[in-house]
This record gives C-alpha cells, sequence and structure tokens, in this order.
C-alpha cells in the first residue's frame, strides 16, 4: 500500500504532501529567524545613546560593496534554480544539471566571500580602556602587563605601534561575537544562515548528481523534489535579503 | 519512495502474486519507518523518562521531608552512580538538589510527556483514524524519533559529567545558566536543540498528515476530536519551538563565545565587575520572553492531546455523541492562537511594565474561556449516558475534576496582584501539576488502557487497572492539596530545606513530610500498571478488533494493524461520534459503515 498524494495533487488542497511539508517547514523557519531579528531590534533599541556600547551603523564595520556583491550572487542562484526546476517541466535533464550546477557554484562563491569577510573580523582588534574610550587596530602582541597595536589609519596618515598598560586596559577583544552586542548578532544571523546555505548546497548537490538517478524511472517525482529544494534555496535567499539591509545599510 | 520501489521489486521478482516479505529485524524493531512501531517507540522511550523523571523528585522528596538527613540504604548507591559530591554521607548537597530539580522538569515536560502525548499516541493513533496507511514521511517520522533520542541520551549524559547536570532549573533563566562553570549547562542547551529538531519534523509530519491522507468522505468536521487536538499541537510545536531554539543558540553562544544577549552592562557576579569578559548590552528579560514564548504554548501542547485522548473515551464509554462537537472544534482551535499571546503572565515579577502587564493579564483570562468551554462540553457529554466504569473510563472521568481543579486554580495567577504573592511558591507547583500530573498524565493511562487491545490484540487486567487507578488518584491529591497550603503561606519552589530554616514556613512544614510519603506510596501503585502492561502483552484476554463497541476508524482495522494499516479501501459515511442511534441495531455506528439503502414504501 503506497502513501497517496507523492506526485500528484490531493484535488481537494490541490497540494502534494512535500509540497504542504516544506511550506510548513518553512513556517518553523520564519518563526526562528524572526526571533532573531527581534533580538536584533531588541538589542538595537536597548543600545545607550553614546559610549562604547552606542549602537555603530553597520557600514562602519562592514564592507557594502561586498555585501552587495554577495547579495547579486544568491539573488542569481535564485534565478539558476527556478530556470533547472524548470528544464526539468521541458524534460531537458542536461540543461537542468547545468542550472543547478550553477546554483552550487554561486551558493560556494557566497560561502568564499563570506569566509573572507569572517576572515578579517578576526583580525582586527580593539582595546577597551579604562577611560570608556576604545581603539581599533591591528595587534601586534599582547603581553601580561601591556598590548602593542597599531591603530586604524585615518586619512593617509600611517600609524605607529602604539603601547598600553595592562593597568588601563578593561578586554581587548577581535571583532568577534565578543567585541559588542552587534558583533554578536551579525555573527549569530550570518552564522545561522550560512549553515542553511551548507545545508541547501548538500541536497542540491545531491539532486544533482546521485540524486538524478529517479528521472529515468519517475521524472515527476524527481521535479517535485527540485521544486522543494528550490523553495527552500528561495528561502535562504530571502533570510538574507533581509539580512544585509539589516545588518550592512542600516 | 519506499513503498513504491519496493513494489517495483515485487512486480519485477514475483510478476504474478503479492509477497509480503517480513523486513529485517533492525529495520522492523530499530530504524523503523512504520508509524505504529515508531509510536511504541515514543511510547517505551517516554515512559521510561516518565519514571526516571519521577524517580528524580522522589530523590528530592526525601530531602524536603528530612533535611540533611543522610538517606538510608540508597544514600551511598546514589553518590556511587552520580558522584561522590553529590551525596557526601549520604546527604543530598544543594548543587545535586539543583540539578534534580531543574532536570525532573526539563526530562518531564520535553522527554516524558511530548514523546507520549504527540509522539506515541500521535504516531500511533491519528494515522488509524483518519484511515491512512502511515504518515504521510515515514523516514522524517523515524528522523524525529531518533532525534528525540539523541536529546534524551544528551540530557541523561549530562548527570555524569563532572559538576553533573544543569541546575539553573528548567527554564535555565539567564544571567544564573551562563556563570554556571559546569558543563552541565551546556549539554541541556545541546540536547534541547535535539528536542527541538524532533518536535518540528513531527510537527510537519503531523500537520501534513492531517491535511493530506484522510480518506474519502473524512471531511473536516466528521475528524475525531483527538485528531483535532493533535493538529492543533502540531502548529504550537511548528510555530512556538524556534523561537526556543533561536535562544538556545544565543544562550549557547553566551557560555561558548562570550557573547552578551542576556547579560546586561555593568554586571556585578561575587562581588566582581564582569566587563573584564564581556560586553555588555544583553538583556535578561530578553531570554525570558523567547523561553515562554515557547513556554506557553507548550502547556497547551501537553493538555491538549489529553484532552482529544479523553474525548474519545469518554463517548464510547457513555455510549451517547460528545455534546457540543463543533463547539470543542471551535474552542481548541481559539485555544491554539490565544495561547501565542498569554507569555508574558510567567514574568509578572520582572517588572516589564504595567501595560505590558495588563495586555497579557487580558489574554490570559480570555484563554480560559474556550478551555473551560472544552471541559463543560465533556461534563456535559455525561449527562444521561449509560457509563461503563471500566478502567480507561476511570481515568478520563477522572481527568475532568483534576483539569478542573488545575484551571481554575490558575485564573487567579493571571491577575497581575495575586500573582506578585503567589509567584514560585508551591501553589504554582500545584497548580499545573493538577493540569499536567492529574490532568495529562491520567489522560495518558486512560489512552495506553483504551488503546492497548488495538495495538497487541489483548486487553490489560481490569482488576489491576482498577488498583492503579484508586492508588494513583488518592496518592497525587495527597501530594498536591498540602502544596496549595504551603504555596499560600508563600513556600518558595525553590528551597534545598523545604522551608526549614525560614519562621514563616512552620505551621505548614510538616506537610512535607505527607507529601513526601504519598509520592513514595504513588510509586508503589504504579507497580500494578507496570507488571500488567507487560503480562498483558502475552497473557492478556485476547479480544476482537473492537472490543470497546467504539465508531472510529481505528477500530476498522485489525489488531495488531498490520503494515499499511488496513485489509481494505476505506470510504467515511458519516461523523464520528454515532453511538446510540436511534433504529440502528447495534448502539455503535462505526465511520465507515455505509447508510442502509432506503426501503420502498
Amino acid at each position: 500500500m503506497d502513501i497517496p498524494y507523492t506526485v500528484s495533487p490531493r484535488l481537494d488542497t490541490g497540494l502534494w504532501n512535500a509540497k504542504l511539508g516544506i511550506w510548513l517547514f518553512l513556517a518553523s523557519e520564519v518563526m526562528l529567524f524572526g526571533a532573531l531579528f527581534s533580538t536584533y531590534i531588541l538589542l538595537r533599541v536597548h543600545a545607550p545613546e553614546s559610549g562604547v556600547l552606542m549602537w555603530p551603523k553597520g557600514s562602519d564595520y562592514l564592507n557594502i560593496p561586498i555585501g552587495t556583491f554577495n547579495t547579486a550572487v544568491l539573488i542569481t542562484s535564485s534565478i539558476t534554480v527556478i530556470l533547472g526546476w524548470a528544464s526539468l517541466v521541458m524534460k531537458n535533464l542536461t540543461k537542468f544539471r547545468w542550472y543547478m550546477g550553477a546554483t552550487i557554484l554561486c551558493g560556494l562563491i557566497f560561502l568564499g566571500v563570506k569566509a573572507y569577510e569572517y576572515n578579517e573580523k578576526f583580525h582586527h582588534y580593539g582595546i577597551f580602556l579604562k577611560g570608556g574610550t576604545v581603539v581599533t587596530g591591528h595587534l601586534v602582541s599582547e603581553a601580561e602587563d601591556h598590548a602593542m597595536l597599531i591603530p586604524d589609519a585615518k586619512g593617509d596618515h600611517h600609524s605607529e605601534p602604539k603601547r598600553f598598560e595592562r593597568s588601563e586596559i578593561v578586554r581587548i577583544s577581535c571583532f568577534g561575537p565578543k567585541y559588542s552586542p552587534f558583533f554578536a548578532i551579525y555573527f549569530t544571523l550570518t552564522g545561522l544562515h550560512a549553515i542553511h546555505v551548507i545545508g541547501g548546497m548538500i541536497v542540491n548537490a545531491y539532486l544533482w548528481g546521485p540524486g538524478t538517478r529517479m528521472w529515468a524511472t519517475q521524472p515527476a517525482r524527481f521535479t517535485n523534489r527540485v521544486e522543494v529544494a528550490g523553495l527552500f534555496w528561495h528561502f535562504v535567499d530571502l533570510v538574507w535579503i533581509f539580512l544585509f539591509p539589516v545588518l550592512y545599510l542600516l | 519512495m519506499e513503498a513504491t520501489v519496493q513494489d517495483l521489486h515485487h512486480t519485477k521478482e514475483t510478476a504474478h502474486h503479492e509477497v509480503h516479505h517480513e523486513l529485517p529485524f533492525w529495520r522492523k524493531y530499530i530504524f523503523a519507518t512504520d508509524h505504529k512501531m515508531i509510536g511504541l517507540q515514543y511510547l517505551f522511550t517516554g515512559l521510561i523518562f516518565l519514571l526516571f523523571g519521577f524517580c528524580l523528585m522522589m530523590l528530592m522528596r526525601w530531602q524536603l521531608a528530612y533535611p540533611g538527613r543522610p538517606l538510608p540504604v540508597i544514600g551511598g548507591i546514589i553518590g556511587d552512580i552520580f558522584g561522590k559530591d553529590d551525596m557526601p554521607g549520604g546527604i543530598m548537597s544543594s548543587d545535586f538538589y539543583n540539578s534534580l530539580g531543574a532536570m525532573h522538569g526539563t526530562i518531564m515536560v520535553f522527554l516524558g510527556i511530548v514523546p507520549l502525548a504527540f509522539g506515541a499516541f500521535g504516531n500511533f493513533v491519528v494515522p488509524l483514524q483518519i484511515g491512512a496507511v502511515d504518515m504521510a514521511f515515514p523516514k522524517v517520522n523515524a528522523a524525529s524519533y531518533w532525534a528525540l533520542f539523541l536529546g534524551g541520551v544528551t540530557m541523561f549524559a549530562s548527570f555524569f559529567l563532572p559538576g553533573g547536570a544543569a541546575r539553573a532549573g528548567w527554564t535555565s533563566y539567564s544571567p544564573l545558566a551562563e556563570f554556571d562553570p559546569t558543563m552541565g549547562q551546556t549539554m541541556w542547551l545541546i540536547g534541547m536543540v535535539f528536542l527541538i529538531t524532533s518536535s518540528l519534523l513531527g510537527a510537519v509530519n503531523f500537520i501534513t498528515t492531517i491535511i493530506q491522507l484522510r480518506v474519502k468522505g473524512l471531511t473536516w468536521m466528521r475528524l475525531p476530536f483527538f485528531v483535532w487536538a493533535q493538529f492543533v499541537t502540531g502548529f504550537l510545536l511548528l510555530l512556538a519551538f524556534p523561537p526556543l531554539e533561536a535562544a538556545g543558540i544565543m544562550q549557547l553562544m553566551d557560555r561558548v563565545a562570550d557573547t552578551s544577549f542576556f547579560l546586561p552592562d555593568g554586571l556585578v557576579v561575587s562581588n566582581q565587575l564582569m566587563n573584564t569578559k564581556y560586553s555588555g548590552g544583553g538583556s535578561p528579560l530578553l531570554w525570558q520572553h523567547l523561553f515562554w514564548f515557547l513556554g506557553h504554548p507548550e502547556v497547551y501542547v501537553l493538555i491538549l492531546p489529553g484532552m482529544g485522548i479523553v474525548c474519545e473515551i469518554i463517548a464510547c464509554n457513555t455510549r451517547k455523541p460528545i455534546w457540543g462537537y463543533k463547539p470543542l472544534v471551535f474552542s481548541v482551535l481559539s485555544v491554539g492562537v490565544l495561547s501565542f499571546v498569554v507569555w508574558a503572565h510567567h514574568m509578572y515579577m520582572t517588572g516589564m511594565g504595567q501595560k505590558i502587564s495588563i495586555f497579557f493579564q487580558t489574554t490570559t483570562v480570555l484563554i480560559s474561556v474556550p478551555s473551560m468551554i472544552i471541559l463543560t462540553a465533556l461534563i456535559i457529554s455525561l449527562w444521561g449516558g449509560s457509563i461503563r466504569f471500566n478502567t480507561p473510563m476511570c481515568f478520563a472521568l477522572a481527568f475532568l475534576p483534576m483539569f478542573g481543579i488545575g484551571g481554575l486554580t490558575g485564573l487567579p495567577l493571571a491577575f497581575n496582584a495575586i500573582d506578585l504573592y503567589l509567584h514560585d511558591t508551591y501553589y504554582i507547583i500545584a497548580h499545573f501539576h493538577y493540569v499536567v500530573v492529574q490532568g495529562t498524565i491520567f489522560a495518558l493511562f486512560a489512552g495506553i488502557y483504551y488503546w492497548y487491545p488495538k495495538a497487541t490484540g489483548r486487553i490489560m487486567n481490569e482488576f489491576w487497572g482498577k488498583v492503579h487507578f484508586w492508588g494513583s488518584f488518592v496518592c497525587m491529591n495527597a501530594i498536591f492539596i498540602p502544596m496549595f497550603l504551603q504555596g499560600m503561606s508563600g513556600v518558595s519552589r525553590r528551597w534545598w530545606d523545604g522551608g526549614a530554616t525560614y519562621e514563616f514556613a512552620r505551621p505548614v512544614i510538616n506537610s512535607n513530610i505527607h507529601i513526601s510519603h504519598a509520592a513514595w506510596a504513588l510509586a508503589l501503585f504504579q507497580i500494578p500498571f507496570i507488571i500488567n502492561f507487560f503480562w498483558s502483552i502475552r497473557n492478556g484476554k485476547k479480544v476482537s478488533d473492537n472490543p470497546w463497541d467504539a465508531t472510529t476508524l481505528e477500530w476498522a482495522a485489525p489488531s495488531p494493524p498490520p503494515h499499511g494499516n488496513f485489509t481494505r479501501p476505506m470510504e467515511v459515511f458519516r461523523g464520528p461520534y454515532e453511538y446510540s442511534v436511534p433504529g440502528h441495531p447495534t448502539d455503535f455506528t462505526l465511520q465507515h459503515e455505509p447508510d442502509p439503502p432506503l426501503k420502498k414504501i
């Protein structure tokens, strides 16, 4: 006895099972990211008007051109994944492979760029001083009693390493999650998003590679699988469409 | 997909006749995809954790009744198992007591009741009641169970780590939970991520199954109420759990990556300013909001399946249709929607602001209306029925007043002013245990006795069932009634010595001893159930496919139902509770029974 409506839709609901399933799953994903976006709003509203904990502008720390490039990459991948599905509907497996391959490639480019951005942050430091100020730059050395830092250059002026005594330092942190609430939510949101990108790419890669075996026996069902994977991929893109302005532009 | 591929093989190999080959042991019993086997896996896992969580509480009850006295006989053994520091000289340490309390709550809620009410009964009964061959996604179903299993193992293992299991309460409030240096809290968070994933996969599966796989003729208003309850429960799990997952990820970040999502600026811990390690700028209230955004719908996740079970059993054992089927359905839907906007009534004490308190006070009073409509409809259903007092019915009947007490004692807590006084006292403990223990767990027992013949083809022993029922009924009330009084005297639920060092607790402190003895007696009365459960698998009385003369579709399948559930295609012609229909030869009309052809006059 087979489970019905795996391929063709049920008449009164107009849906096949997996399509309903993925939409329900996406609803829960909306709640997951919704909670994190709410956290972002709460932390930002909560932040003081001045001082080291003041909420920064995204562009103070993040590179807008790089973010824009990554946005374009993901939007492109959304187009290719739907073209891949359309190729299957038109019974063209070869074209599907090209488009799905392009989708996976876009995912790889996105992750590569993200890794570059992350890496930069982990090599940039801030020293929080007792007076309530912070000096940012590149950490040269850190010892028991002092730290050496090349402060970020202002204009053309080239900076020399500067010495900070331990007695005047509150804490030293790279621009990692612990630097400030902004970076905490930045890394949590983009990290969770990156995990979703990786998850989507694994599914897409399966459908691009070994998954195509199903095309020979059950083409309609394989097309449905690609549609479901595509819906998830669109959702991942959509999250980024929200992340980019919220974190980089505002 | 599996079935299709298998069928393809069948057609290739045995072109002429269908061969039903047996699956190997590990596919049939371990990595099963059949909804009935997964339901039973959930049942056993849930029952084991329920017993384990109860054992933790029985240990705590010793400390509460006789604070500072060494635990006789088993004190040393407990120390050997959990670590010598936990029970030095057989006396419970305060850290160990806190661990037991936190893990009792976590295990009972997330590993006991949810797997039983949603996982076990939902999996076993829902596809049968809607006439489906299986769940919509059998592999996702198996994945859901194994995620729960991993979560359970993680939680259980955390007891044996240095420092023991989580001890910041089942609510894991920040910042307390974040400055616990042991691994227990981190393990708790990782375990929760597994448990949430499990519920999520289950919820997607249940909702899809109920929407898509109803057989022909089974329209929405012909669904048994139990299916409606599971449907709403599915949505609660689907939408309320992810925010806790987000909160869990953030607390994990706070603990592992030194972020400060939940740590404010200028926090002082043990006379030390924490700003050398943390940036600050977070909010402890944020954790509470996200936690209770799950936490309150979770309460309805615990109770709604219980209401569903009770409704089935009451309709069957009063031999008459349920009173007000449509109000029941619309009430359960309203409860589902409203349960998303009541969460902050757990947070009146936090000083989040008068206006917010008033909003949540209003919604909380509102949600009691549909809940009480459900209870009232079930009580009115008894009117004029020919009641059969078998074991499942006894448990179902006891559910009504017990849930009533639980619900009504919750009403004062909805009001800000009263809650400020009662918050975190034993009154709260008594209130929600009336809902979840005498309410849901009674319903679960009722369900086990009721559907046992469907799963095994045999019936559980009636006499020992009654012993189990009356013993549990008396003991549970003996445990929780004194707690109301203790709570109203102001005894806090968090005290390790049960209030021995507090002057104002003196008039009610003796109750601790009575409560503890009642709790241990309750454990004794579970022994007949455990023996009855296992003994009846082989030795119970054999019964027909429909031993209770019930009307819903699961009784149209053979007992136990084979793979694929039904021996012939099903079609439904009527509503779920057509009992004592005038003119019908029997006092029950099964849903798939077609109307007789009209006689010519």
